[in-house]
């Protein structure tokens, strides 16, 4: 088997167990690379057509070319799509630091969609490589009832035997991504010509390797204007992924903290 | 060095590497000194690394690069595992670090299990520890071979060789024993940067790879394609107007136009197409590590929890098997404790039956204990109400392996054995399907009428020696006095005629069994009272001869413990079966399951045979004699 056929097998084979066990079911659609290669990896586990809600947590934030996007793809896709609105900054701590404050902000809106909808799973398009909490997780894993992210003891995890019974009050985040890489993501687009939002793509000389709200993400310098040109790039680069994402760079923990209240 | 190293072509698969050992011994530490010898950190960490390094008042901390949760490196300490890719000259290697302290065990399985090959990283001045040895026993219950044993912080013993030799020669003591051979063995401090991606210059002695070669000598496995086909149904879908049976293929092929089996419910049909999305043409096979779905050809009743194979090699079918655990439950594990099993897609409930050997990992002995506590290693036998499909982990490591749940909680995953316990799916299967039930003319109830009571089986069961026999020989001749119709099957009349092409291999005493339950089954039918005197040890085959004859069937247990039994030794049996003449012998090399719920016990033990006589007398005479009027 190829690498991207066993990484494509392995995603498919976690979206159904998740379909199968847990309900009510979403998917976190952030309009990222990332999530649009799992919006089409779902399409694949179910033979088309994504047999449960997507949700976009929208801090009004966004960039105009990500809001295009969600409105044409969300109808040729056949998308259920649910747009949940965040809390007004004021309503966020203010003695986070800034970058931090508007993240958690997004937290909050998640919580809130969670709630509203009584979900108890939620799909999110999260990767081991992208940061080193994240390589810390588990493909299903538990959340509190506060949202919580109980890193120092979480469920084992082996033989692609998840963990799907859970006392009363709690969610999953189901996390079929965790196992690919960046490259194996921009690899991935280029064979099934999955679309993107273009701000991917290099304009005189700055690109965004990474998507959040406009205000607290930066573009990177670099030339690279096509899909190929970009899986040059990332083969020799040694900047982190995250590095244009001022809410990571806060102090030494800035991640871990906003994943144990609840950010994805 | 990164010059050197080649940009990978994208179809390559990566070496999944997980780096194990005792704590403290420095597998974060090698990590992260293989990362920054090989240029593969990215920009900024180092900076970081040294900064929350000073921080703590420490000299650069490698460990810090992957113990990224505060806890974990305010108390220099790895809790859970996690994952770093990285690429040597020839390939691309996702490093897994698992954490060594004993209290975080189950975050070493949830890192180990998806590995296929390991370092197993060893003290110089410590040597083999305890962790070590638990260690180096789990990757062997997970299947892992390839392990490269680095012995580390060789500066701390003045890079000595002779202190090497010692450490080497413990470690393939201890992994030798499980019948793993280390493929290398390399001395490094990786404190020092030694042998980890540049040869030392301070160990001239030892001429082998440094732990950057030794990775490219590893081989990475692949997909399981050769082996009989095991496709476990994980979800059937309607969204339009096909059905669809989704499923990942553990192993093997399958292909449009093959036959399947579904166990355990034994039903079959062929594929009709192998379905998928964004993919012209369509597939007209798929195998093993593939995620797919399938049209059948019938609409056939199948669902999740089923394994679908092909009908010459299938899954066995039992429900009762034994495995080899490692077991992570916060409550110790006893005889007796109900858990749920997961089977690849299936779930059932699932009784310890036995807890046949506790094995401590250190010494490898196995041992008799009442309880197998956390983080230890033992062999149960597992019995579930419904009958499983099963495979020998030797045979098929994907689907011979299981995990067991307690509550909300995984508390173990073992490999299977199903050693002494045979296939049910001969006795299980209706080999022809054109036979139809004949309306007697005759009923049931004129036959009462004339007999003065109804007909039955009375089902003995117990160990050899209890007095099945003698007590079926008494009561038959007590109730045929009384005027009722009763007739005794036992050994030297069935394996004399009817089953007299049957050995005593666990398929054949299976068989033997089930002939026996349809043959008192059809007495019964005619009125009589069918008394049996067989061991039949399997709660399994006894269910079945009840099935045979619903609502006519009792259960006796003929009750002895197994010191009497021995102690009567009637035929000489128990003598020969502790020489070893006789294999498979009930209660001394093979199981005996007691009943779960009889209609009647009677302890020859403890009661004379002529008291078991009259209870079993009196209960045919209340059960079977047709009521006055």
């Amino acid at each position: 088997m190829q690498h991207l056929d066993e990484l494509e097998a392995q995603s498919v084979f976690i979206l159904r167990e998740a379909y199968n066990r847990i309900r009510p079911l979403t998917m976190l659609w952030s309009l990222g690379k990332d999530s649009n290669v799992m919006v089409w990896l779902a399409r694949k586990a179910f033979f088309g057509k994504v047999p449960f809600p997507l949700m976009h947590v929208d801090t009004g934030k966004k960039f105009e070319e990500m809001y295009a996007f969600r409105e044409r793809y969300a109808k040729e896709w056949e998308l259920d799509l649910l747009v949940e609105d965040c809390p007004p900054l004021e309503a966020v701590d203010a003695d986070l630091p800034p970058a931090r404050r508007s993240a958690e902000r997004k937290t909050l809106g998640l919580k809130a969609a969670i709630e509203k909808h009584g979900l108890q799973g939620i799909i999110a398009g999260i990767r081991r490589d992208e940061q080193a909490t994240r390589a810390k997780e588990r493909v299903f894993s538990p959340r509190a009832e506060s949202g919580e992210w109980d890193f120092r003891d979480q469920p084992p995890e082996f033989w692609d035997q998840f963990k799907t019974d859970f006392p009363a009050g709690t969610h999953v985040r189901i996390h079929p991504l965790l196992h690919w890489t960046e490259i194996d993501i921009w690899r991935y687009i280029k064979r099934e010509a999955i679309p993107l939002v273009p701000l991917y793509f290099a304009k005189d000389g700055k690109r965004y390797r990474s998507l959040g709200d406009k205000d607290i993400t930066f573009p990177i310098e670099s030339e690279a204007a096509t899909i190929d040109e970009i899986i040059e790039e990332l083969e020799t680069t040694k900047a982190p992924e995250r590095a244009g994402r001022a809410m990571d760079h806060e102090s030494e923990d800035a991640f871990e903290q906003l994943r144990a209240t609840g950010y994805m | 060095m990164a010059d050197k190293r080649a940009i990978l072509p994208a179809t390559q698969q990566p070496l999944h590497l997980v780096i194990v050992g005792h704590v403290d011994h420095g597998k974060s530490s090698l990590i992260g000194r293989l990362l920054y010898d090989t240029d593969s950190l990215p920009e900024g960490k180092l900076e970081e690394l040294k900064a929350v390094s000073a921080k703590r008042g420490m000299p650069i901390e490698w460990s810090f690069v992957l113990d990224a949760f505060q806890a974990e490196r305010d108390q220099a300490i790895t809790i859970d595992t996690t994952r770093i890719w990285f690429r040597t000259f020839k390939r691309d290697v996702v490093i897994i670090d698992a954490p060594g302290h004993h209290e975080f065990i189950k975050n070493m399985i949830s890192g180990a299990a998806n590995a296929e090959a390991a370092v197993l990283v060893v003290d110089a001045g410590e040597g083999v520890q305890e962790q070590t040895k638990r260690h180096g026993y789990l990757l062997y219950l997970l299947g892992i071979r390839q392990v490269t044993v680095a012995v580390n912080k060789m500066d701390l013993v003045g890079y000595d060789r002779e202190r090497f030799a010692t450490v080497s020669g413990e470690v393939t003591d201890y992994l030798g024993k499980l019948g793993i051979e280390p493929n290398f063995i390399v001395p490094i401090s990786a404190r020092e940067g030694d042998n980890i991606a540049k040869p030392s210059a301070k160990m001239p002695w030892y001429d082998g790879p440094t732990v950057l070669e030794s990775l490219d000598r590893l081989q990475s496995s692949s997909a399981p394609v050769d082996q009989p086909l095991r496709f476990p149904v994980q979800d059937v879908y309607k969204f339009d107007d096909r059905r669809i049976v989704a499923g990942r293929i553990e192993t093997g092929v399958l292909r449009v136009g093959d036959t399947l089996v579904f166990s355990p419910s034994n039903k079959t049909a062929r594929v009709r197409s192998i379905e998928a999305w964004n993919v012209d043409p369509k597939p007209v096979s798929a195998s093993a590590g593939q995620s797919v779905g399938i049209t059948l050809d019938q609409q056939v009743f199948v669902e999740r929890g089923e394994i679908g194979s092909h009908e010459f090699n299938p899954p066995n079918l039992s429900n009762v098997f034994r495995t080899t655990l490692f077991w992570l439950g916060r409550k110790p594990l006893k005889v007796g404790d109900s858990l749920k099993v997961k089977l690849a897609t299936r779930e059932a409930r699932v009784t310890v039956e036995a807890l046949d050997a506790v094995i401590d990992t250190n010494s490898l002995a196995k041992g008799q204990a009442e309880t197998l506590e956390r983080n230890g290693v033992g062999t149960v036998v597992l019995r579930s109400r419904e009958v499983l499909a099963l495979d020998e982990y030797a045979r098929s490591a994907r689907t011979g392996r299981c995990v067991l749940i307690d509550g909300y909680d995984t508390v173990a995953g073992g490999v299977i054995s199903l050693e002494g316990y045979p296939d049910q799916r001969s006795v299980m299967t209706v080999k022809s399907t054109n036979i139809y039930s004949v309306e007697h003319s005759v009923e049931a109830n004129s036959r009462a009428q004339v007999n003065g009571h109804t007909g039955g089986v009375l089902w003995f069961t117990g160990l050899s020696g209890a007095g099945k026999s003698t007590l079926a020989m008494e009561v038959e001749q007590r109730l045929f006095k009384r005027g009722l119709q009763v007739y005794v099957l036992d050994g030297d009349n069935v394996r004399r005629g009817l089953n007299k092409n049957l050995g005593f291999s666990p398929d054949d005493r299976a068989e033997n069994i089930r002939r026996i339950g349809e043959v008192a089954a059809l007495f019964a039918d005619a009125g009589l009272v069918c008394i049996t005197a067989f061991i039949s040890p399997y709660q399994a085959d006894r269910d079945r001869a009840r099935e045979a004859a619903p609502g006519l069937f009792h259960e006796v247990y003929v009750k002895a413990d197994l010191a009497t039994c021995e102690e009567r030794d009637p035929k000489g049996l128990y003598k020969k079966a502790r020489a070893g003449e006789i294999a498979d012998f009930t209660g001394v090399s093979a199981p005996y399951e007691p009943p779960s719920a009889p209609e009647m016990v009677v302890d020859t033990a403890q009661s004379d045979i002529a008291d078991c006589v009259e209870e079993i007398v009196a209960y045919v005479e209340r059960t079977f004699r047709a009521k006055e009027g």
